[in-house]
């Protein structure tokens, strides 16, 4: 790194520092950006047939996969995500969507057109160029792949600012993509903080494209950095204060574990966390009475141990942060259920919590929190639950619990969001597109649709003579 | 002298067994065998298990089985894709064996076997294996307050009738697909090159496809292929053959449960050389595009139509190019053109010889057998051959170039297009427009300009006319191994339409 500046990554089980971590700056972007420039200018990564990068990613993927207990490792101790959870679900769901896009990148393709002229028109898919990729804490590696899985089949080049809170298995990912064989410069990774690194990122004028996840403040910061140089395309996966709905035909049981679920899981740092849970005034007392006795049922604990729910919150900043939620939450009249409380006075853990005569305007209802905080309201009609889910800036995600076919449709259709999951949660896939609308931000990931992020459509057109038709 | 000796080679013939249902199936039909024979010698390379109408029945009902009960198609497409991939492995690490199998039952350059055939099929299934988990159905406006969902499904049974000109690619075309969509497969290999098959479906059962999925039935075409052809339990037939025996097959699938059939048959593509080709170029390629794997592809450039301004030059270059071909043993290297597939083929295309010579063609080179053992033909041109002779109009899929003369492109469009085939041609020119008017003029499934022969994974081909119905390859060959299932149901109150 250029400068020879280092910041600390911290243990959130005990605020103890694991590493110091090189920090890049405006210059060490300049440097990748160059890097990656090159690569893609005159390297052969965009060169490769389609099925050549793939023979590369899918090598990259056994990689991880052989690696899986180190990675999930790494991000235990830099997040405090669940150990299991990473060996099981995260390390190789990544693995897995490198070779979802790996069997894409041979089936990229424009369009011949109909013109309405002797013109012969067609679209050319191509990459477009170097992107910038800034990737959260929350889930480092599946954020990782989210991004950098559809660039790689596209043909783009790209660098990667991970979180300064969890720089280290994106260092490592870096280090098995070379071995996979991923040509010098295709993928750059360099830590470093949202105003130094990233702002630099967003501002570069050799820049293509931004992808950036996180929060809907820092967002918009980056979109305005896009703005202000050289107008490059972004795509923003943002915050969300997402709806669960149940209605008084759903199974308690399962309803109220899968509320639990949708609040608690990776302790509540997740975009999609179901947050605001509505419930039908028919099962509503039953419902209320089952949640707390599961979420003082939850073991809050060091993350390696297998038997533990919930690890620390990520750092101080987001520990303090949803501690300052939970006291707003009883100054605006909010019934505290159960939790509210630090779990221990070594590191950052917080107790499940859950709130109850919660009113839709109040702070603990309308901002994100990223913390294990429920908030849980009463609803008497469809009609009435749509206009309260709505009733928010953000459209991520949303669940809803009903047996009734009808209920379904039309609730899922009037919902505002990017995803509606139904009798179920977090039921991500790598085929089904992940993306939200209005301030929870716009393009998707996963799916076919994430390549086209990473793609520039090129129309080419000559004229025709003779020809037998059109 | 060329064939006096031709090396052995350390490949035997593991699997002459039907492994229909794979696991421990013994001969049901009461021991009967026919030959496979090597096309250098005459010789037999071994005796197979012959299946008729018997064994497609028990293999159909396997198949059957594997479908409606067995897991492949309720496994999630991703683990489908994994077992295709570990049988692409498991392809390349078997790469020379292979190659060896196939040039030893079917006569073609083990170069080519073992640096184009093997390498593209192993490319084939990876590139299915990619679509597996990638199979859209599309969500519908309806004009009303309704909820449209399509769905696509794996088809259930699909019977595959593979050709013996490109036995391991043409199993590749076909199979791939199919297993990638979640379907089970019968497949019969025809009974000139029926090894390699035999061989590569136990790599795929090594690489996890569960019992009964891919079932490979040995045998002829009026006991085995008839009987599939006929099968009630057959959801779906794919063939790829000459027309003649594709109207045989469409009428059976007619006759017993319509069936939907695709078929790859033959053609009698032109190449057009212009007046402002490169003339060596265009020499070579049409040299290439004719006499590949000894003349034997239904896409071979077989009629060459060379622009009277180069027309003097192009014979000459294309008589030097036809007697500078390495005919010889395809296990030696540098050769490039091994024996005809068998003796039947081998009469047919000294038959057009003769024919070519009685209607008044110029014989320029060739026309001769090579050797006095096996199938081996010279590279045989001939000149100022004219539109209605037979060798201009009938397929003769042996290594016999017949060039035409034309003065004008759309004439030379014309007269490319009189035929009742339309599979594909080749363009030679530098001028962009020229290649665009003529590209849509041609009725044909490819049209190549300035190459020939490319035949990528994503490309989709299959021929117009009566060279064929339906597409191969490709996102296009999907659509042969689903169904389209459209589920309807009402909207209340819809936020909108």
């Amino acid at each position: 790194m250029h400068t020879g500046k280092t910041f600390e990554t911290r243990d959130p089980r005990t605020g103890e520092v694991i590493a110091k971590i090189a920090e890049g700056d405006k210059a060490d972007i300049d440097l990748a950006v160059k890097a990656a420039r090159e690569a893609f200018d005159n390297g052969p990564w965009p060169r490769m047939p389609g099925c050549a990068r793939a023979r590369i990613m899918h090598r990259f993927a056994d990689l991880v996969d052989q690696h899986v207990e180190e990675l999930a490792a790494l991000d235990t101790v830099d997040a405090g995500k669940l150990f299991l959870m990473g060996k099981m679900m995260d390390i190789p769901g990544g693995a897995n969507l490198l070779r979802y896009y790996a069997g894409a990148a041979d089936k990229i393709h424009g369009e011949t057109l109909k013109m309405a002229r002797p013109l012969h028109g067609y679209t050319l898919k191509e990459p477009v160029g170097v992107v910038g990729h800034i990737v959260p804490w929350n889930y480092p590696t599946t954020m990782f792949f989210f991004k950098v899985s559809p660039a790689l089949a596209a043909g783009c080049t790209m660098v990667v600012k991970p979180a300064e809170q969890t720089p280290l298995s994106a260092l490592f990912y870096a280090h098995l993509a070379k071995e996979a064989g991923i040509p010098d410069g295709v993928l750059n990774v360099v830590p470093g903080f949202g105003p130094t690194a990233g702002a630099a990122m967003a501002s570069h004028m050799d820049v293509d494209k931004i992808s950036f996840t996180g929060s809907t403040e820092v967002g918009r910061l980056v979109m305005q950095a896009a703005a202000m140089s050289n107008l490059k395309p972004v795509s923003l996966e943002l915050g969300g204060k997402s709806p669960v709905i149940v209605f008084d035909d759903a199974d308690v049981d399962m309803a109220v574990n899968l509320v639990n679920m949708a609040t608690y899981m990776n302790k509540g740092e997740i975009c999609v966390a179901g947050t605001r849970i509505y419930v039908q005034e028919g099962i509503y007392d039953a419902f209320v009475k089952k949640s707390v006795e599961l979420a003082k049922k939850s073991v809050v604990g060091d993350p390696f141990n297998p038997n533990v729910h919930q690890g620390p919150q990520v750092d101080k900043d987001q520990y303090e942060k949803v501690l300052k939620y939970i006291d707003v939450g009883k100054s605006e009249g909010a019934t505290l259920l159960t939790g509210g409380k630090p779990c221990s006075d070594k590191g950052y853990y917080i107790e499940p919590t859950i709130f109850t005569n919660v009113t839709d305007d109040m702070a603990i209802a309308q901002e994100e929190i990223f913390g294990p905080v429920m908030a849980l309201m009463k609803f008497k009609t469809v009609e009435e639950v749509i206009q309260k889910a709505n009733s928010t800036r953000y459209g991520l995600a949303a669940g809803v619990v009903t047996k009734n076919i009808d209920t379904m449709n039309t609730v899922s259709r009037s919902v505002r969001s990017g995803v509606v999951w139904v009798n179920c949660y977090f039921a991500f896939d790598p085929d089904a597109p992940f993306g939200g609308c209005k301030m929870s931000g716009f393009g998707k990931d996963m799916g076919t649709d994430a390549l086209e992020k990473y793609l520039h459509t090129k129309t080419v057109v000559t004229p025709l003579y003779n020809t037998p038709w059109l | 002298a060329l064939l006096e000796s031709h090396e052995r080679h350390r490949v035997t013939t593991k699997i002459c067994c039907l492994p229909v249902a794979h696991q421990n199936v013994h001969r049901f039909s009461p021991g009967r065998t026919f030959p496979t024979v090597d096309p250098r010698t005459g010789e037999v390379i071994a005796r197979v298990a012959e299946g008729d109408a018997e064994d497609i029945d028990r293999a159909v009902a396997a198949a059957r089985r594997a479908f409606d009960e067995g897991p492949w198609p309720r496994m999630t497409a991703y683990e489908r894709c994994r077992v295709l991939l570990r049988f692409a492995d498991l392809m390349e690490r078997h790469n020379d064996e292979i190659a060896a199998l196939e040039s030893w039952d079917g006569g073609k350059p083990l170069e080519q076997s073992a640096g184009g055939e093997v390498p593209m099929a192993a490319r084939c299934m990876r590139y299915y294996a990619g679509w597996a988990d990638k199979i859209h159905g599309m969500v519908v406006p309806a004009d009303g307050p309704h909820h449209v969902q399509v769905l696509r499904e794996p088809i259930g049974v699909a019977g595959q009738i593979i050709p013996w000109n490109f036995p391991l690619l043409m199993f590749a075309w076909k199979v791939g697909p199919a297993l990638a969509c979640g379907n089970a497969v019968v497949l019969k290999t025809a009974e000139q090159t029926p090894l390699s098959a035999l061989y590569v479906a136990s790599l795929l059962h090594e690489a996890g496809l569960p019992d009964g999925v891919l079932n490979v039935v040995p045998g002829f075409g009026p006991t085995a292929g008839a009987a599939l052809c006929s099968h009630m339990g057959v959801d779906k037939l794919a063939f790829t053959g000459s027309t003649g025996t594709g109207k045989i097959i469409l009428e059976l699938a007619a006759r017993s449960n319509l069936k939907p059939v695709t078929l790859e048959l033959g053609g009698k593509s032109p190449f057009i050389v212009m007046d402002d080709a490169d003339v060596d170029q265009a020499v070579e390629l049409a040299h290439r595009a004719l006499f590949f794997n000894q003349g034997q592809c239904c896409c071979a450039g077989s009629r060459t139509f060379v622009h009277e301004s180069v027309y003097d030059e192009f014979v000459e270059k294309s008589k030097a190019r036809a007697q500078r071909r390495v005919v010889g043993d395809p296990f030696k290297k540098g050769v490039e053109q091994g024996p005809q597939i068998d003796g039947q083929q081998f009469k047919k295309i000294l038959g057009y010889v003769k024919s070519g010579v009685d209607s008044g063609a110029t014989l320029v080179t060739g026309g001769e057998r090579v050797g006095s053992r096996g199938f081996y033909i010279q590279p045989t041109v001939f000149a100022d051959v004219e539109d209605e002779m037979k060798i201009a109009q009938e397929e003769i899929f042996g290594p016999i170039q017949s060039i035409l003369k034309f003065r004008e492109v759309g004439e030379v469009v014309r007269r490319a297009n009189a035929t009742q085939y339309g599979l594909a041609a080749g363009v030679f020119t530098r001028s962009l427009d020229t290649a665009n008017a003529v590209a849509r003029a041609l009725r044909v499934g490819t049209v190549w300009v300035n190459c020939y022969d490319v035949f990528d994974a994503a490309i989709p081909f299959g021929g117009y006319k009566m060279s064929g119905v339906g597409r191969e390859k490709g996102a296009y060959s999907l659509g042969n191994y689903l169904q389209t299932k459209a589920v309807v149901a009402p909207l209340r109150d819809p936020a909108w339409l």
